[in-house]
């Protein structure tokens, strides 16, 4: 059988995928699930704060993975749950995605195109070499939450977290309410990594220090982590001698970013930016090689899943468009970060694809107060995007209207952050 | 008096100052949507919270089932709340929203399951 499209992870973005795939024509659809269940990393996010954008009402992780789950499920929409995925192969017309699993062992599963939804992982300790042992408990943030929220383990008792990442703050909070002391959220950074709300309901709610510029030196403890050194750190983040200080701990958090998973999508040999570690994509997500999207973590990290269900609606509605043969490939604008703009997606656009407008997703390189975004073609101001505070932890989403667009036969749009007029 | 504060209603955060009035009443600037006046009232008379927890279950996939309070409980009361949460041990099979604990403290809020999960 030949599949319509096959969706690579069944988590918020790959659900999201394939159901708007499915509505918009996609005929045969099958989700592709390493995990034993659908839903993806939202099953170990048990706390509330999603669906905002996307329900109206704020849900816990568990109850947005549930409405998708149950939209697929009323769809009739496949999915092949303890399933790896291999490789990926472009065939031409088709392509061939290799699959391994304990019910059919080696398959190869052919379709027309592919959506890539494999999302990202956690850095852990190694990726930033802190010196000292190797000692247990010492977790990344995000298996610590799995181990508490879903498997019943509780990971610790006085805990130092390193890194201020939303995960980090969730975990501060969660820590605490099951009856653990943290004594210290540390990061490097003189701005928190995560969003404001959960600096205010994870950590000032429970008085636990946010140490900004702060990280750490040394893990004490041979068999089991006995304590941290941590240090404050100079503008060029480098340690300040003398501002040493030791913290005694039995765990320590990791929340120190989070990397796109893109084994599969790099030996495909599909082209990808090294400012966002994911693929080069287009306004409905289509990469390099024709018939394979991206959406959600997989192509840049997300703070909000609301606007991973929102990506991924356009790589659905792209891989169903492709599949009938009207996606047009002549790219007409790509897109460029200047200053202060870290990164900006999509980086090209076909305008003969675009119905109303085209969302940007960029983040800021700093914090930022009083600033405003402006998209440039050549000299020609376009459109300006306000914000009363621009903070690297929050992405900017900067829509612009297709009419706006279409006055430019041609070129580059650069983002950067300005002084407002 | 005037406070400065960061709504939590949704991710957004709007930066928000709540000032009270000679009057009793309460004037709130800088919210984007009507949620935030009300939270940043009862940020100053009765500051509540939704408690996203877990409790014990049996005969399921997994030996915890995610939860949480349906309504905001006051924010004094956290730590009494997950006392009680803490004691309930339920049987699959549950279905997202079967309540867990019916009238948590007195307070006439339940504790409602955050997912399905099926007897196995």
């Amino acid at each position: 059988m030949i599949y319509d499209v096959v969706i690579l992870g069944g988590g918020p973005a790959g659900l999201a995928a394939a159901v708007e795939a499915k509505n918009d024509g996609a005929e045969n659809v099958l989700i592709l699930e390493r995990d034993r269940e659908l839903g993806g990393i939202l099953n170990q996010c048990i706390h509330n704060g999603f669906g905002l954008h996307t329900f109206n009402e704020e849900l816990t992780g568990p109850e947005y993975a549930e409405r998708y789950i149950q939209k697929v499920k009323d769809l009739g929409i496949p999915y092949m749950l303890n399933t790896m995925v291999l490789d990926l192969h472009d065939n031409g017309n088709l392509k061939a995605i290799h699959v391994i699993n304990e019910e059919n062992g080696y398959m190869i599963i052919e379709t027309k195109a592919v959506v890539l939804t494999m999302g990202c992982r956690e850095r852990t300790s190694g990726a930033i070499g802190i010196p000292g042992y190797r000692p247990s408990g010492v977790f990344t943030a995000g298996t610590a939450q799995r181990f508490i929220n879903m498997e019943g383990y509780m990971v610790g008792k006085e805990v130092v977290i390193l890194g201020s990442g939303d995960i980090g703050l969730i975990m501060a909070r969660r820590m605490t309410l099951e009856g653990a002391h943290v004594q210290a959220v540390c990061e490097l950074m003189p701005y928190s990594n995560g969003l404001v709300r959960n600096i205010v309901q994870c950590l000032d709610d429970y008085d636990i220090p946010l140490k900004l510029s702060t990280t750490i030196t040394f893990i004490h403890g041979k068999d089991r982590i006995e304590g941290v050194t941590i240090a404050k750190v100079d503008e060029k983040l480098k340690v300040i001698p003398g501002t040493e200080e030791y913290i005694p701990c039995d765990t320590l958090l990791l929340s120190v970013g989070l990397i796109p998973e893109n084994e599969i999508t790099r030996n495909a040999g599909v082209v990808m930016d090294n400012r966002t570690n994911g693929a080069i994509v287009g306004e409905l997500r289509q990469t390099s090689m024709p018939g394979v999207f991206a959406c959600g973590n997989v192509v840049h990290v997300h703070d909000l899943v609301d606007f991973v269900s929102e990506e991924a609606v356009l790589a659905g509605k792209g891989a169903a468009k492709y599949i009938k043969g009207d996606l047009d490939t002549n790219v007409t604008f790509t897109t460029t970060n200047g200053d202060g703009i870290g990164y900006v997606v999509p980086q090209q656009v076909s305008m003969k694809n675009v119905e109303e407008k085209v969302t940007f997703y960029m983040r800021v390189r700093q914090v930022f107060k009083d600033k405003v975004v402006n998209a440039y073609i050549g000299d020609q101001l376009i459109a300006t995007k306000k914000e009363k505070k621009l903070l690297p932890a929050e992405m900017v989403n900067f829509k612009i209207a297709k009419d706006v667009l279409a006055q430019y036969p041609a070129g580059e749009i650069r983002f950067v952050v300005e002084e407002a007029k | 008096m005037k406070k400065d504060m960061t709504c939590i209603v949704c991710p957004i955060g709007c930066q928000m100052t709540i000032e009270e009035k000679a009057d009793g009443t309460y004037e709130v600037t800088g919210n984007t949507c009507k949620r935030g006046p009300k939270y940043a009232v009862n940020e100053m008379t009765n500051p509540t919270r939704v408690i996203p927890t877990t409790v014990v279950i049996q005969n399921a996939m997994l030996p915890r089932l995610p939860v949480k309070t349906a309504e905001p409980i006051p924010k004094g009361q956290i730590f009494d709340a997950m006392a009680v949460i803490n004691q309930v041990v339920v049987e699959a099979p549950i279905k997202t929203g079967d309540v867990v604990v019916k009238d948590l403290l007195g307070l006439g809020i339940d504790v409602v399951a955050t997912r399905t999960m099926d007897k196995c």
